[in-house]
């Protein structure tokens, strides 16, 4: 860009903000990582979809907020035939497309659409597959899309018919999820008429809640109310991004004022917010798993007695206290208690160092020294892993057993824990994609999954549990999948291939005078219903 | 320098240097106060068990993040207070002294040993040995050193041994550089000349004859070096390269303790102050090293 | 003059490829899989991770990739960012105008203050003023600058409420970028208050940065000083009765200045060094602090080619130092 033309863009931006009511509504949110992009189907951080699926865009069924249900988005309604293998959605009429200064849309949404922004992800020679050149699908790839999506059928300008290859009962829930947002495919060939392919992901034209503005990298991202957005219009007219990685720096601009909205405060500093006379906290449990996963082909954590023992060993609610400062729960089952099918009758290991003991040595193990992996990074389920192994080594020592940390870089870990013959247990964990258990213990515990390039860091394969998770899968009926995975976490507790560490609490900070916000069981941050009082 | 003095002996030449420096370092008085603080630090590094109250990793689960025991809600026992999993912040300031301690002697003699040899190679050799090994000092110094050791130790991986070892190839080309620059000035020397004539192995003229007569800049830059390694190893502990926890490294510490900023202002505080006495006092001591072995500064 | 210009260029060559050989192998040699971290928890299957990596080239052999990249940047081609598929280039220069408006307020602030405190110390040498200067100099120089980013946050920002916590301007402004540097855009914008919010949010960033170089610069104005007012003409200028302040202003520092501005010249290479600190402390989006999350997210290109950004950059500051001294003086030249 020429110099000349910069500042014809700056007088020209600056005769719009000038425009711009006076009294216009903003809203800060001090968001935490940089999105990697605006088209979000290429990537995975939660941080990115934040920033593009969720405020500029719209998928064919949406969560409804505040849960991990699945509702009517783009389209309106659907069909499912009787062998659960094909999918009719009825698209909703008369959802007009964002513009921009070099799109101006001619046409409402409909099923072209549709059929780009899946077809784009599915096929390797779709034009717009490699529009940025290296770039993959993750979400699409690892949501198993490609197997089982046999094709995507236009059957008139308002009606899509997926077919399936086998009937899966999360697909709804999967189509719901950021990757499956709908672009615009005039948008699309406007911009590769223009040799501008790339601008798709750094100038989103969506259906949602808000139209992007400007984003300055790792500073701010701004965005305006759509004014013809098809739902229930936005409270507020401007939304802004501050991006600030640091937790404290983030509370400090909270309460300095600087913004009014932020994620993931330090453990350490809730107490203090709750106290602050000009904010408020809002806070439900995550939608995760921390665990501590045994190598269940390793003698003698082979031996479920042994691993049972082990987990009698562990003080967890010390974890809690030191780690999260209190802001989680003691986990007793795989999967968090804010999801459907959560076996709250299971009674968990008791804290008992003599009990452990004595039961170690009736399994005639004595002596034993191990390795625990700490994880080189926080994540949302575990925020100091190295604490955490700190207190497991301390509480193994009680029961005479050794405990050797070791850590790697965090892609070496993810690799090195999930090798064959791996020495010693694991801590890691999980956090839900799209609140479906099966993306629980399906893709953590299941036979399939402890095969290479699985997530199965137990190593745990219990034919038993396995046909469980398998015959839920294919069940329609929520009640009677909600029965099989009972059952299935009957099974994990009595075999015990983890040691179920926590679920962590998820807390929004915010300012007093904001309404509206709805906490997202899947950590989602969306503002369309948020509203400023003064 | 005339044969004169190659012929007194070596023994009356050592004690009269040592009396002069300490003439001269004893009239700085800030070179002496940063001298008996590091001596304090050394002494508190090595007899670190008998002075620490508890053991630097000994969790008091009851005692989560207590203040010092002059504030509100201090313990008798905690001096300092504790930190996030109730380990005794004295007791880990009072260890982290022996990381930093260690980590600026070892960074030293590495980049230190590695620098005379690279330099004497260089400087006595000329010709193409001299121009490949200075290319490879100025690339080395192209890069700002902490980016660099970062590099490095994401090379080697994160922890104390690779971030020293990173820190020490970062530094070592300033001593390369020094010690080819005096190399240089004393080579065509008289008193290198005769010592060649008299029969003198090129070994033994660079170790014995040259190296003696260009210690005084490398002891300078290695007091600097010292303090410039504490401070960019905390650094290197601060971003989550350098040793790792539960190590109570300082600069892992701070990093550690980051997240209580605003709520434990001890647990950030008091790491960082123990980091800045200790470089002030050896950059204290550095000056004073360098007025009294710099003859060119000592007349002004 | 030309001459000596060029014998510099053409002695910056092999280091230049030396730069280039570190960069690239260093960064390729790093442990860690870049599609390995792509994938998280989740893990990945070994035919889909073949597959990946094919694509993004990492299965070629080593040397190969290497001559792929030299051959890319001889047409000033860095490559795309693994993390967010865009040209590393076209992210380097949106983020290079912030570490560069905080290194040279950095700098103004260490020069305008360092030198005359320098000056002033040499000339009242041994006076409480040159004292305290100097303790205090030395205290700068011994700052862990991390920590002393944390203190001023904590006290300023904090507990005064004077200054901003982090970012460039406060979001209320809102102008696009023209020459990225946000105090002159915030003027260019002529929106009122800007450029002092621009202002107000320099001030903590470049303090901290400005530590080191203060006390590095005001320690050598100093012992410079000294040394030149010990020199002959000097003393023969006083002699012959020229008034002090004369003396000082233009014999004394005219020719201490040299020595000053080397030391100006090579704090470049400790601005980057804290930059990369600073940045990461107040979330400043410069380049440091883009280094930093790079590495840690193994984005190999964006890691090789800062370096080589970055080095170079230093390289071409140290040239154009030797050459102002070359200017200043004519005996270096004609070595």
């Amino acid at each position: 860009m020429t110099m000349l033309t910069r500042i014809l863009i700056a007088a020209s931006a600056l005769a719009m903000t000038s425009a711009m009511p006076a009294l216009a509504k903003t809203f800060v949110y001090c968001s935490e990582a940089s999105p990697e992009g605006f088209d979000p189907a290429p990537y995975t951080a939660g941080g990115t979809f934040d920033a593009s699926a969720h405020p500029i865009y719209n998928r064919l069924a949406e969560f409804k907020k505040g849960t991990t249900e699945v509702e009517p988005g783009l389209a309106e309604s659907w069909d499912v035939s009787a062998d659960g293998l094909e999918y009719t959605f009825k698209l909703r009429q008369g959802v007009k497309w964002q513009s921009n200064e070099k799109f101006t849309p001619t046409r409402d949404f409909n099923a072209d659409d549709v059929i780009f922004s899946f077809m784009r992800q599915a096929s390797a020679d779709h034009p717009w597959n490699q529009y940025i050149a290296g770039i993959t699908y993750e979400y699409y790839n690892s949501m198993e899309m490609p197997s089982l999506i046999k094709e995507v059928v236009k059957v008139d300008d308002y009606t899509v018919k997926f077919v399936l290859t086998r009937p899966e009962a999360p697909f709804l829930a999967n189509i719901s999820m950021p990757f499956a947002s709908i672009v615009s495919a005039e948008y699309a060939s406007v911009l590769e008429a223009a040799g501008t392919k790339e601008d798709l992901n750094n100038l989103p034209i969506g259906t949602g809640p808000f139209k992007f503005v400007a984003y300055q990298k790792d500073a701010v991202i701004r965005y305006v109310k759509n004014p013809d957005y098809w739902g229930e219009a936005p409270k507020i007219d401007d939304l802004v991004f501050a991006i600030t990685p640091d937790a404290a720096v983030r509370l400090q601009k909270l309460k300095a004022g600087e913004c009014q909205l932020m994620p993931f405060p330090a453990p350490a500093d809730i107490a203090a917010i709750k106290e602050d006379p000009n904010l408020k906290v809002d806070e439900q449990a995550g939608l995760n798993v921390g665990y501590l996963a045994y190598n269940t082909t390793q003698a003698p954590f082979d031996n479920p007695k042994v691993r049972k023992a082990l987990n009698m060993a562990m003080n967890k609610q010390a974890i809690i206290d030191a780690v999260f400062q209190g802001a989680g729960q003691v986990a007793k089952n795989p999967i968090p208690p804010t999801m459907w099918s959560y076996n709250d009758a299971i009674v968990d290991d008791v804290y008992d160092p003599v009990a452990a003991k004595a039961a170690l040595e009736a399994e005639g193990v004595k002596d034993l020294s191990m390795k625990v992996w700490a994880m080189p990074v926080q994540r949302p389920y575990m925020p100091n892993a190295r604490r955490t192994a700190e207190l497991i080594q301390e509480d193994f020592a009680k029961v005479g057993v050794t405990v050797e940390i070791v850590s790697y870089e965090w892609g070496e870990y993810l690799d090195k824990s999930m090798e064959a013959g791996r020495d010693g247990a694991v801590i890691l964990g999980w956090t839900g994609d799209n609140g479906d258990p099966d993306n629980f213990m399906g893709v953590l515990l299941s036979c399939a999954s402890a095969q290479p390039g699985g997530a199965n860091r137990a190593f745990w394969c219990n034919q038993e549990f396995s046909d469980l998770l398998s015959k839920a899968k294919q069940t329609a009926d929520v009640a009677e999948r909600t029965k099989l995975y009972e059952q299935a976490q009957v099974i994990f507790k009595d075999q015990a291939p983890w040691a179920t560490l926590d679920h962590s609490t998820q807390y929004v900070p915010m300012a007093k005078n904001v309404t509206g916000f709805v906490m997202s069981p899947l950590g989602d941050y969306t503002f369309d219903t948020v509203d400023l009082t003064e | 320098m005339s044969d004169a003095t190659v012929k007194l002996s070596d023994a009356a030449i050592r004690r009269q240097m040592l009396a002069d420096f300490w003439f001269y370092f004893r009239q700085n008085r800030g070179a002496v106060v940063g001298m008996w603080v590091f001596l304090a630090l050394v002494l508190i590094a090595v007899f670190a068990q008998v002075v620490a109250p508890h053991d630097p990793t000994a969790q008091f689960r009851d005692a989560l993040l207590v203040p010092p025991i002059w504030q509100e809600g201090g313990k008798s026992g905690f001096l300092l207070g504790t930190d996030a999993v109730g380990r005794n912040m004295l007791s880990r300031l009072i260890y982290g002294a022996q990381y930093s301690l260690f980590i600026g002697v070892v960074v030293v003699a590495i980049a230190l040993i590695g620098g005379i040899f690279v330099g004497l190679l260089a400087g006595f050799f000329g010709g193409w040995v001299d121009t490949v090994i200075m290319r490879v000092m100025d690339v080395i110094l192209a890069f700002p050193s902490l980016l660099l050791a970062l590099v490095l130790v994401a090379v080697l991986g994160p922890g104390l041994t690779n971030a020293m070892i990173a820190i020490a190839i970062v530094y070592q080309p300033h001593f390369a550089r020094l010690t080819r620059a005096a190399v240089m000035g004393e080579k065509e020397r008289e008193y290198v000349t005769a010592a060649r004539v008299a029969g003198a192995g090129t070994m033994r003229l660079m170790f014995k004859t040259i190296l003696p007569n260009c210690l005084a800049p490398l002891i300078v830059q290695a007091t600097l070096s010292f303090s410039s390694a504490v401070l960019d190893s905390a650094a290197l502990g601060f971003l989550g390269m350098g040793a790792q926890p539960p190590s109570s490294e300082w600069g892992t510490m701070l990093a550690e303790a980051r997240e209580f900023i605003l709520r434990a202002w001890w647990v950030v505080t008091l790491p960082g102050l123990a980091i800045l006495i200790s470089v002030l006092a050896i950059n204290l001591m550095g000056d004073g090293l360098r007025d009294a072995l710099d003859p060119k500064l000592k007349r002004s | 003059m030309i001459r000596f210009i060029l014998g510099k260029l053409l002695y910056l060559v092999p280091t230049f490829v030396g730069i280039t050989i570190i960069a690239f192998g260093f960064v390729r040699i790093l442990p860690g899989d870049p599609v390995l971290l792509m994938a998280g928890e989740r893990g990945i299957s070994p035919e889909r991770h073949a597959a990946l990596s094919a694509q993004l080239g990492f299965d070629q052999p080593i040397w190969l990739q290497y001559l792929q990249f030299l051959g890319r940047l001889f047409h000033g081609d860095l490559g795309n960012s693994l993390v967010t598929k865009k040209p590393v280039m076209a992210e380097f220069l949106t983020l290079f105008p912030a570490t560069v408006e905080l290194g040279l307020v950095a700098i103004i602030i260490a020069t305008a203050i360092g030198v005359p405190v320098g000056v002033l110390a040499a000339i009242k040498r041994g006076s409480w003023f040159d004292q305290v200067s100097m303790t205090a100099a030395l205290v700068g120089f011994s700052m862990p600058i991390f920590w002393w980013g944390l203190l001023l946050i904590i006290f300023f920002s904090g507990i005064l409420g004077w200054t901003p916590v982090s970012g460039r301007i406060s979001l209320i402004y809102f102008f696009p970028d023209v020459t990225g540097f946000m105090l002159i855009d915030s003027i260019i914008s002529g929106q009122k208050g800007a450029f002092t919010s621009a202002l107000s949010h320099l001030i903590l960033p470049s303090v901290v940065l400005a530590t080191i170089p203060l006390a590095v610069i005001a320690r050598q104005t100093r012992s410079a000083m000294l040394e030149v007012m010990g020199e002959d003409y000097v003393r023969t200028a006083r002699a012959k009765g020229m008034p002090p302040s004369r003396v000082v202003g233009v014999h004394a520092l005219r020719n201490a200045m040299i020595p000053v501005i080397t030391t100006i010249g090579l704090q470049i290479g400790v601005l980057m060094a804290g930059a990369i600190l600073t940045e990461t402390i107040f979330s400043w989006p410069g380049i440091g602090k883009w280094m930093i999350d790079s590495i840690s997210r193994r984005d190999y290109p964006v890691v090789q080619s800062g370096l080589l950004l970055i080095a170079g950059l230093v390289m071409l500051v140290n040239l154009l130092v030797d050459l102002t001294y070359g200017l200043i003086n004519p005996r270096i030249r004609h070595k």
